[in-house]
């Protein structure tokens, strides 16, 4: 890859970086598991709405780009700390969609083998160590995990993925601080969609900016286009090499929206239509990818067709996997709270 | 092979099993506030910094929550972290990451991980520190299935089970009560396990059995002597795991004895005595009981600061002798 990066001619550096960074395949790819994050949630909804899901469930539509931006530069076993929010991240991070729905689902398919459904959807085999139901409760967790890195040398970068509200936790503190004192090979990243829950970051959040608060650790505090997917993967690339320089943590805020409801129950009370409206038409982070793909030629629209109808079948297949997939035993209902012991 | 027996402190055990452990294992590391040149509040980590440096005997800042998350990040990825909590009132602060991650990460995740931490909780009262410094919250904990909740009551187990809680895959709790840490008693020498659950007879009798936890298993002891010389023969069992409890041992001393009486410093209600009760009124036991079952614990107030008053709320020699020698003679 960093051969590649020296042959771009120079008037050819004008280009953002993802199409310096990345070649069009990875490119197409990219589109095809923006639209696959976008098709999963929507078939989970769907499913949810026939009854098929129970619980309740955080929708991440309109936040696809800044997943996929901030996955990218990532190996395959670095890790992941997600949020209650987290479909997205996990698909970002290499996850198979049958085994997610059939988590969803209940069954023993599914990731966790039924016991953790939409909001503890993990894939420790992919780096995904979970989303978390607990606001910020999976920062610290990620910072412990690049000790580990640390300690053990593998070299492993730990994203810690969370919202606007988690900002004001004391474990974001705490997790920011310890990070940076011991240097630790972990990029925070806030996805800040506006609004936690109903309260909007200006009602509760005393900085205008997240990243502002980056400072107060000794750490740089980037702020991104959330729905610009090559934004993202700039910032995320600059971060994981300085994590994986030793430089320590970075803070990324990446400003998105998320076009559906907090969760099953929102009335949408504290937000207005307009403003709901003008993300989906002018900001849409697949439709400005995918325009931009064109543009440079990456894409055409008979190739985007394909992207669509490739994801519609594998959404199809995943959901189908999950209905067909068997329940857990009542009588297994003791396991995986401790680990057996042969 | 013959291993020597000396005498140490409680604390010098739980040292000597740390230093052992991480000799062993190098993914075996301490963490917690002022463990380093300081030697931690109560001196248990002492100068292991010397020998394994700030890496492995790492001082954290006053975060007990980030703390406790940092030390089962670590755990969930491979390594063994020992989180000394500088004083277990502060479980309250780390309670999220206990109660939440630690707890049930195995289990939400359905088997893909394990998570191997141990934490360390100075407890108990006695020492002055008024009622945010002095409680016994290990029932809180027990409370919650995916941990493991011990009480070392002996110099000896303390070793044993701390070992014991490092090669254990899941996150177990100890509760040190404070007063022990300079409690001596005979300790091999090298590397042994006292095994999780297991409760242990320190006395055996045949007219009453006394259930403690942690120090009032000592307290327990000089009651039971006292009424020896009364003619009564009282059998004292160490519980030692709260969860998970034995069962067993302690159903098949009420059978023998037909008398029950609990004694643990935690306050009184809602607590492991309930428990312990319950479990003999639920079981084949009951059938055995001569008399109602007595629990004796700690007073419905915090731990106040006037020593005479720290000692009202817990129950001491003098309330166990009372309260044991009324159920052996049939008074209650
Ligand atoms: C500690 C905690 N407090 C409150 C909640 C309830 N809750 C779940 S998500 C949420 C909003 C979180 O907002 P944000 O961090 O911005 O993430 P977003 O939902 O916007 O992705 C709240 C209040 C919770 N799960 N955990
Ligand atoms: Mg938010």
């Amino acid at each position: 890859m960093a051969t590649a990066r020296k042959a771009i001619s120079p008037e050819q550096t004008n280009l953002p970086f993802a199409y310096r960074q990345y070649s069009p395949d990875q490119l197409r790819d990219v589109l095809r598991k923006m639209y696959l994050i976008r098709r999963f949630e929507e078939g989970a909804e769907d499913s949810y709405m026939r009854g098929l899901i129970h619980g309740t469930m955080h929708l991440s539509i309109g936040q696809e780009a800044s997943a996929m931006g901030i996955c990218m530069p990532l190996h395959e076993d670095d890790q992941i700390t997600s949020t209650h929010r987290g479909h997205g991240h996990c698909i970002a991070k290499g996850a198979d969609v049958k085994r997610m729905f059939a988590e969803f689902f209940g069954k023993t398919t599914g990731y966790c083998k039924g016991r953790g459904g939409s909001m503890h959807i993990a894939d420790v085999a992919k780096g995904n160590l979970g989303a978390n139901g607990i606001v910020a409760g999976g920062i610290p967790i990620a910072v412990g995990a690049a000790l580990s890195s640390k300690r053990m040398k593998t070299g492993k970068v730990v994203i810690s993925f969370f919202g606007d509200g988690a900002n004001n936790e004391g474990a974001f503190h705490e997790a920011l601080n310890m990070a940076s004192i011991w240097k630790l090979p972990v990029i925070f990243v806030c996805e800040n969609n506006g609004y936690g829950m109903s309260t909007s970051t200006a009602r509760s959040t005393a900085v205008k900016n997240i990243a502002d608060r980056a400072a107060a650790y000794s750490m740089p505090g980037v702020i991104v286009d959330g729905n610009n997917f090559s934004e993202v993967a700039e910032a995320s690339q600059a971060a994981v090499e300085r994590a994986r320089a030793g430089e320590g943590p970075t803070l990324i805020e990446s400003k998105t929206y998320r076009y559906r409801g907090h969760s099953k129950s929102d009335r949408n009370r504290y937000r207005t239509k307009e403003e709901i409206e003008d993300w989906i038409t002018n900001r849409d982070p697949i439709l400005l990818f995918e325009t931009e793909l064109k543009e440079f030629g990456i894409i055409d629209e008979k190739g985007i067709e394909a992207v669509r109808e490739s994801v519609k079948q594998e959404i199809a297949d995943g959901i189908e996997f999950a209905k067909q997939s068997p329940a857990p035993e009542l009588s297994d209902l003791g396991r995986y709270v401790y680990t057996e012991v042969a | 092979m013959d291993t020597a027996v000396r005498e140490l402190s409680y604390a010098q055990a739980i040292q000597e099993a740390m230093a052992l452990a991480m000799e062993a294992d190098d993914r075996v590391f301490l963490m917690g506030e002022d463990i380093g040149v300081y030697g931690g509040a109560f001196q248990v980590t002492g100068d292991l910094v010397e020998r394994f440096g700030t890496d492995r005997v790492m001082d954290t800042p006053i975060s007990e929550l980030g703390g406790a998350g940092v030390a089962v990040g670590a755990a969930v990825t491979g390594m063994r972290p020992i989180f000394e909590f500088q004083f277990s009132d502060f479980a309250t602060l780390g309670m999220e990451q206990i109660v939440n991650q630690a707890a049930k990460m195995r289990f939400m995740l359905g088997g893909e991980v394990s998570v191997p931490v141990v934490m360390r909780f100075p407890a108990g009262s006695g020492t002055g520190a008024a009622a945010q410094h002095s409680q016994s919250l290990e029932a809180w904990l027990g409370h919650v299935p995916g941990l493991k909740v011990i009480q070392p009551a002996t110099p000896h187990d303390a070793k044993g089970m701390l070992l014991a809680a490092v090669a254990d895959p899941d996150p177990v709790m100890i509760f040190e009560h404070k007063l022990l840490y300079k409690m001596k008693g005979p300790v091999p020498e090298g590397h042994y396990t006292v095994p999780i659950g297991k409760a242990e007879i320190r006395r055996e009798g045949r007219d009453l059995t006394i259930v403690a936890t942690s120090i009032m298993v000592h307290k327990a002891l000089e009651a039971a002597e006292a009424l020896a010389g009364e003619g009564m023969d009282i059998e004292v069992i160490d519980l030692r795991s709260i969860r998970p409890i034995d069962r067993d041992t302690v159903i098949g001393s009420v059978k023998k004895t037909s008398k029950l009486l609990c004694v643990y410093e935690a306050v009184k209600t809602l607590g492991i005595g309930a428990e312990v009760s319950a479990m003999i009124a639920e079981s084949e036991a009951f059938d055995y009981l001569d008399a109602p079952i007595v629990r004796l614990g700690g007073a419905e107030t915090p731990i106040p600061y006037n020593p005479d008053l720290e000692k009202a709320t817990v129950p001491q020699v003098p309330d166990i002798v009372a309260a044991a020698r009324d159920l052996v003679k049939g008074v209650r």
